[in-house]
């Protein structure tokens, strides 16, 4: 028996919105671990509740409102508007935006933590070497929190190939668009393709290990002396 | 206004227990210490010279440039200061190479430039450029921190407790690279300490702090034996004088030191070849006479005259003294009783004779 072609399209769609995903997470997650760290706004926490959300909100809850926001009756539809579509729902973008915010806490809390970590002094050291707070941000910052990065990637990453609930909501399953591994499986088991599901899963369950031991080894990396 | 060759500075706000308000305007050359006991806001002064603190209300001029007034407050990034923090803060992902070079001036500039090359060889850094900082002892790595705010080119050098972090033998390793960065460098350093045996050797000018005030400022010399300052009445108040050495009794192993308004016999070991030294007088080592003592073992009688006196405490009384008939010479400090001081007679004007049963010396 050989695998089915659609399961190759399910895996390398997969691979697209995860990789999409956390791109656009290191990108938007960054300055909002940034501010989160570093401002002294008493609200600041507010604001990381709102970002953490996700942790605990049942996944369709969030795939309910982000239907109704995608929807061609929401701003969703007005930005599909823009290139003659009628809605994000049920579109490989949409499921983009709903998994930036889904994942957005596993990017977040990550690299805030490192940020947390580095304290005001090096950022000190840097300024009084005539750097200005961007450079330092760049020069100092960034590589002294390079284990949040990393780990903040590989999280976002495993928890967007992961998800489920959210994805059945605004996405449905249509192959080469919005059916992703996940979906997939589920489709396989609802049809009783047990073998397919078998597959999928097994596959799954390799790159949760992998993810796990790289998590185990990143660690060990956060752990390294300073000066 | 603040003139030119001038550290002016005045800041004022709040320091959780008490209020800070210092103000004090030195020369912007050689040391200067800010000196006083921990918790008193020195290292708060430090950091709104920085630009790393902006204080409630103050200003801070050095040059003549303003760096911050009441309308304005430069950032610390283009303030041309060098920063020497209490712990030596490497970049810990980055070589010592680079390290050094991180607020190095990428374009090599003019005439006037601290080299690479000179502050590798000030601050003995040989043989520890490529490694990370975490490989570096504590000693090393503040030398490094050193080397790293002095390629910064920086017009102002600012260490907060540069030392204090470090145990005493790392402490005896550095202080001789600091006093060759003091005598080599043309760099006005501020430095911050709590520690008069550091602040002795490398202070030109020292400014007494505590609990957030400014109680006085002036020459080292002028501050340490003020008798109505604390460091003068502290039970180990001493002075210290610059001494050439002007003859040796070899059969008794005795140098004849010539100071400021005196000459002091000391005993000094053949094998020192110094020809000029510090000599250090401690007050409690000073005993003051109406006339000079015949028959005694004490070498050192020298004339003096009484400049001022003040309590130490209730029972004792610290008189500064300067040194000759004329009283024009090195200033000298004595802890006597209050009632050798009311039984003797002695007054502001007076001429006395100094006994000192004691020195110490160090090569100058």
């Amino acid at each position: 028996m050989t695998v089915p072609p659609e399961i190759w399209v399910s895996i390398r769609l997969t691979i697209a919105l995860a990789t999409a995903t956390t791109v656009i997470l290191l990108i938007v997650g960054t300055p909002i671990a940034w501010w989160l760290s570093r401002s002294r706004r008493r609200w600041k926490e507010a604001v990381a509740a709102v970002v953490a959300l996700p942790l605990v909100l049942p996944p369709t809850v969030l795939g309910f409102y982000l239907l109704l926001l995608l929807g061609p009756q929401g701003p969703g539809g007005l930005i599909a508007g823009l290139w003659g579509g009628r809605t994000l729902a049920f579109t490989f973008e949409g499921l983009v935006i709903g998994s930036v915010i889904y994942s957005l806490p596993f990017v977040v809390q990550p690299i805030r933590n490192a940020f947390d970590a580095i304290g005001e002094r090096p950022l000190e050291v840097a300024a009084t070497l005539r750097a200005s707070p961007w450079q330092a941000f760049w020069t100092v910052a960034v590589p002294l929190a390079r284990p949040g990065f990393l780990t903040g990637a590989v999280l976002g990453f495993a928890h967007t190939v992961g998800e489920f609930g959210i994805v059945l909501m605004i996405g449905g399953s249509i192959p080469g668009k919005t059916k992703v591994l996940s979906v997939a499986i589920y489709d396989y088991v609802e049809t009783s393709q047990w073998f397919e599901a078998s597959i999928l899963s097994a596959v799954l369950v390799i790159f949760a290990f992998t993810v796990i031991v790289a998590m185990m080894m990143l660690d060990k990396r956060l752990a390294r002396p300073t000066a | 206004m603040s003139a030119m060759g001038r550290i002016d500075v005045a800041i004022r706000d709040s320091l959780g227990r008490f209020a800070l308000d210092a103000a004090f305007d030195v020369p912007a050359e050689g040391v200067t210490a800010l000196f006083g006991p921990s918790g008193c806001g020195k290292t708060t002064v430090l950091r709104c010279i920085a630009g790393l603190h902006r204080p409630a209300d103050g200003h801070c001029a050095i040059n003549g440039d303003v760096w911050h007034n009441r309308s304005h407050f430069r950032p610390a990034h283009k303030r041309p200061v060098g920063y020497v923090f209490q712990e030596a803060s490497l970049f810990p992902h980055l070589s010592v190479r680079r390290n050094l070079l991180y607020g190095a001036p990428q374009r090599p500039g003019c005439s006037n430039d601290i080299h690479f090359d000179e502050v590798v060889e000030l601050l003995g850094l040989h043989g520890m450029l490529e490694r990370a900082p975490h490989k570096l002892s504590g000693g090393e790595r503040q030398r490094v921190a050193i080397g790293r705010a002095l390629l910064s080119q920086p017009k102002l050098l600012l260490m907060d407790e540069p030392l204090s972090a470090l145990d005493r033998q790392t402490k005896d390793e550095i202080l001789p690279f600091l006093e060759r960065l003091h005598a080599g460098l043309a760099l006005p350093i501020v430095y911050v300490s709590h520690d008069i045996a550091e602040v002795e050797r490398l202070a030109d000018h020292l400014v007494l702090m505590r609990a957030g005030t400014v109680i006085a400022s002036g020459t080292f010399d002028a501050i340490r034996s003020d008798p109505s300052l604390p460091l003068a009445q502290a039970r180990d108040a001493a002075v210290t004088l610059h001494a050439a050495v002007t003859a040796y009794d070899e059969k008794y192993g005795l140098a004849t030191m010539e100071v400021e308004g005196g000459r002091f016999v000391v005993p000094l070991p053949q094998t020192e070849s110094a020809s000029h030294h510090h000599l250090t007088i401690a007050a409690g080592n000073v005993s003051l006479a109406r006339e000079a003592a015949r028959g005694t073992s004490i070498l050192n009688i020298l004339p003096a005259r009484i400049v001022s006196a003040s309590a130490a405490n209730e029972y004792e009384t610290i008189v500064l003294l300067r040194l000759g008939r004329d009283g024009t010479g090195s200033r000298v400090l004595a802890r006597i009783t209050r009632r050798s001081w009311d039984e003797l007679e002695f007054a502001p004007g007076a001429t006395v004779f100094c006994q000192v049963k004691g020195v110490s010396l160090a090569p100058a």
